[in-house]
């Protein structure tokens, strides 16, 4: 974002634009990569709940990714996973 | 029980790109407790990690009105919102139903803010106070609260050759709320998300003030791996150093996995053993400190057996 | 109406006649007595306030906050201490432009604990962005509250204020004086306009966010212009408040100025003393003038200086001390808004405590003032008057 003047801003620091945060992508942040595997994936959405970052996607009540552009590879997911359908794995190898 | 495919087709009202760290319990509180409130809520944050990982300006992860004030006032200002709110419901310039809801972390709540809170539980607010209780001013660098458990290193309480970590038991301040004899207060983990739900729904189906203290695993804080957050929200849980109970309009009531394990369902594991997975008490495992470590097994024995007989077993 | 009120109940009656939604305080001598005359308002059903006995003055005004941003109009009081312990949020309430009016009856602050009238507590808050307006006697003090609703919600404006007037002196004085009729007072304030309300549930807005050195600086610059559109308000509303009352008021309000050489400059009661002071002077041919500081944030620096300058001395009265620095708030202010001016300013503390200030004792300071600009010589540019 481009750094406002004093005269643009909205004054002490209000913010009206909700849930801006997406813009900052914190998927960068991650040193480990879950990896799920839908074949073992029951959609019964353990890790959804558990998730501190909003970052495994839901459609129609079925796992459908996990939003790297958020996920910050903490591994929760893949240690709540009661199927081990994820697995963590060092980023950068696939 | 709660049907999490239901709760998935609700809006997240946390959005991602916050800045807490990875494995955060605060944020997992924080998203089972909106995906449980059915009406519109508006939020008081009092300063903390939740506060400022959510919200660095021009930033914001709220989909929800929400204020920080400051660190101690979080319980004041959200009951002036309420009030003003009681207000303009009562003149009929608002219709709806809204729920008013405050976060603060430990040290926000059991020191700095318990005058705050404590005057806001007796003037009846409508209002669900929630403390994510990590057992230190994680925010600052780890700095010790009354909420702090015996024992664990931090670093206004270190561990040195003479000092073993903090020396005091944590305050019990949900028994402490409780004697406010408000409609509803207790304690939950989010690694128990159909009772964290459950308590939330409840407090806030409740008319006037209520409180939850919810355990909130801290990576940094109890030095454990990020992934094992829950795992660390669990055993906190089946060790009973944090009990899961309610206790609503006087009623003292065990619930989910405590109340398992006080019937004989459900196995109870070792404090010390819950501790061994912690950095913060890694310093208390040596031959010298071991009567230190027992009397912490001891006291967590006497505060569950306490807590039992009040439940009625 | 005519009515003879204290300057508590004075309050009171004013807060009742505003109606506002919400009022959020903690009992503090010498300002219990309109909270309870309030409450007694409340529990009668004369308002359709919600008043929250807070836990603490720190909690009161964070109840206000809460209460202003909700989307509101909200009051409170306090005084000393209590003033002082809101000092964390008095700042929290400005930068986040919470329209809040408070009453403030003036009080020294501790230690040795002291129940009385001095100006500790208001100056301790000069630098908070609050709008500070000081009264000289219970009609005024009246008049200011009114008028101060609608400066404060003003939206070129947008910030709190806080109504002074002297603790005891005129919160226990009973004064004859003349209130306006409940709906003369709506009509003058108005309908409360909320702005980004937190109860507009469908367009959330986040209050209060972590502000680095990316945009702190801008946040308070936005504050500085706050103030400086605040001068006109405050000008205009004193004005208007004069149309319907036949009381005028301005930022500055000058005594047998138009001809004086010297010149004495008080604020709050102690202006009603240093009045009777220079009339007598006057009558021994002595010419000398009162300056009345009613608006000390935004602090009137360019009405001063067009009112002191030429002036050969200027004796400036401070009802606290700043220890440590060359005299006190009021007369490092107007010395440094003189600047480039060609006038002696010289600063009298007086009064701390509850301290009795007499007629003859500003009689001297006009006599002192004489001395100056007759010799052209200043002897000590800060004295404490009544000290033993
Ligand atoms: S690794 Fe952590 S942040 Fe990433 S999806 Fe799993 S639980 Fe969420
Ligand atoms: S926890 Fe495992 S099985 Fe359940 S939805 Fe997530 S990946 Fe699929």
């Amino acid at each position: 974002m481009k750094e406002k003047g004093w005269k643009e801003c909205l004054w002490g620091g209000l913010i009206v634009d909700a849930g801006n945060s997406v813009l900052y992508k914190t998927g960068d942040w991650r040193s480990q990569k879950p990896i799920r595997d839908e074949k073992k994936c029951t959609d019964c959405l353990q890790c959804w709940i558990m998730c501190p970052d909003a970052a495994i996607k839901v459609k129609d009540g079925k796992v459908v990714g996990i939003d790297y552009d958020y996920c910050k590879g903490c591994g929760i997911c893949s240690k709540v996973c009661p199927f081990d359908a994820i697995e963590m794995k060092e980023e950068g190898e696939q | 029980m709660v049907s999490l495919k239901k709760l998935s087709e609700k809006e997240e009202l946390l959005a991602p790109g916050h800045r807490l760290c990875a494995g955060c319990g605060a944020s997992i509180i924080v998203r089972q407790v909106l995906l449980a409130a059915e009406d519109p809520v508006v939020i008081a944050n009092a300063t903390g990690c939740l506060e400022v990982a959510t919200t660095i300006y021009p930033y914001t992860a709220w989909r929800v009105p929400w204020i920080h004030s400051a660190f101690e006032n979080a319980a004041a200002t959200i009951a002036g919102v309420e009030t003003m709110y009681q207000v303009k419901k009562r003149k009929g310039e608002i219709t709806r139903d809204i729920k008013f809801l405050a976060f603060g972390g430990d040290g926000g709540t059991y020191d700095i803010g318990i005058q705050a809170l404590s005057g806001a539980l007796e003037r009846g607010h409508d209002i669900l106070y929630i403390c994510y209780n990590n057992g230190a001013y994680m925010n600052t660098g780890i700095q010790r609260s009354s909420a702090t458990p015996k024992g664990a290193s931090t670093t206004t309480s270190p561990a040195g050759k003479v000092i073993p970590g903090k020396r005091r038991f944590p305050k019990d301040l949900t028994a402490i709320v409780a004697a406010h004899n408000i409609p509803y207060c207790g304690q939950t983990s989010p690694s128990f998300y159909n009772d964290l739900i459950g308590k939330v729904q409840k407090a806030l189906s409740a008319e006037g003030p209520t409180f939850l203290n919810i355990i909130s695993p801290c990576p940094r804080g109890w030095r454990h791996e990020t992934d094992q957050s829950i795992a660390m929200a669990e055993e906190a849980v089946t060790c009973c150093f944090w009990p899961l109970y309610e206790v609503e309009n006087g009623e003292w009531r065990l619930t989910g996995y405590s109340k398992q394990i006080a019937e004989g369902k459900k196995e109870k594991t070792s404090v010390i053993d819950w501790m061994r997975k912690q950095g913060r008490f890694r310093h208390l495992f040596t031959d010298a400190r071991k009567p230190f470590l027992d009397s912490i097994q001891e006291e967590v024995e006497r505060e569950w057996e306490n807590l039992k007989k009040r439940c009625g077993y | 109406m005519i009515q003879a009120l204290s300057g508590n109940t004075a309050v009171a009656y004013a807060m009742k006649q505003v109606n506002p939604d919400v009022v959020a305080v903690y009992p503090i001598t010498p300002q219990t007595v309109a909270m309870e005359r309030f409450a007694d308002y409340v529990a009668d059903g004369d308002v359709d306030t919600e008043l929250i006995m807070a836990d603490s003055e720190h909690s009161a005004m964070s109840c206000c906050i809460g209460a202003s941003l909700a989307g509101g109009r909200v009051m409170t009081s306090t005084a000393s201490a209590g003033l002082a312990l809101m000092w964390e949020v008095l700042y929290v309430a400005a930068s986040n432009r919470c329209p809040i009016v408070m009453n403030v009856m003036n009080r020294a602050l501790s230690a040795p604990i002291n129940i009385h009238c001095d100006h500790s507590d208001a100056m301790g808050a000069r630098d908070s962005s609050w709008i500070q307006i000081h009264a000289e006697n219970v009609q005024e003090a009246y008049d200011n509250i009114i008028q101060a609703v609608r400066i404060a919600e003003h939206e070129n404006v947008r910030l709190p204020v806080m109504t002074n007037m002297d603790g005891f002196t005129l919160s226990h004085a009973t004064e004859r004086l003349e209130t306006l009729d409940d709906q003369q007072v709506q009509k003058f304030i108005g309908k409360f306009k909320a702005i980004y309300p937190l109860l507009d549930v469908d367009n959330p807005v986040t209050y209060g966010p972590l502000d680095l050195y990316d945009y702190y600086f801008e946040h308070k610059r936005q504050q500085v212009e706050a103030m400086e559109l605040a001068y006109d308000v405050v000008k205009r509303i004193g004005q208007e408040y004069g149309k319907v009352t036949g009381r005028s008021f301005d930022m500055l309000h000058p005594f047998e100025m138009d001809d004086a050489e010297i010149a004495v400059l008080a604020l709050g009661s102690t202006s009603g003393t240093a009045r009777v002071a220079v009339r007598a002077m006057r009558q021994k041919g002595v010419k000398v003038g009162l300056v009345k500081l009613r608006v000390f944030r935004p602090f009137p620096k360019d009405g001063l200086k067009e009112m002191l300058k030429g002036m050969k001395a200027v004796a400036v009265m401070d009802r606290s001390d700043s220890y440590g620095a060359f005299g006190g708030p009021v007369f490092s202010e107007v010395r440094s808004a003189l600047l480039g001016e060609d006038v002696e300013v010289v600063n009298y503390i007086y009064g701390l405590g509850g301290r009795d200030i007499r007629q003859d004792q500003v009689e001297q300071v006009i006599t002192d003032m004489s001395t100056v600009a007759k010799t052209g010589k200043v002897k000590s540019y800060v004295n404490y008057l009544g000290v033993r």
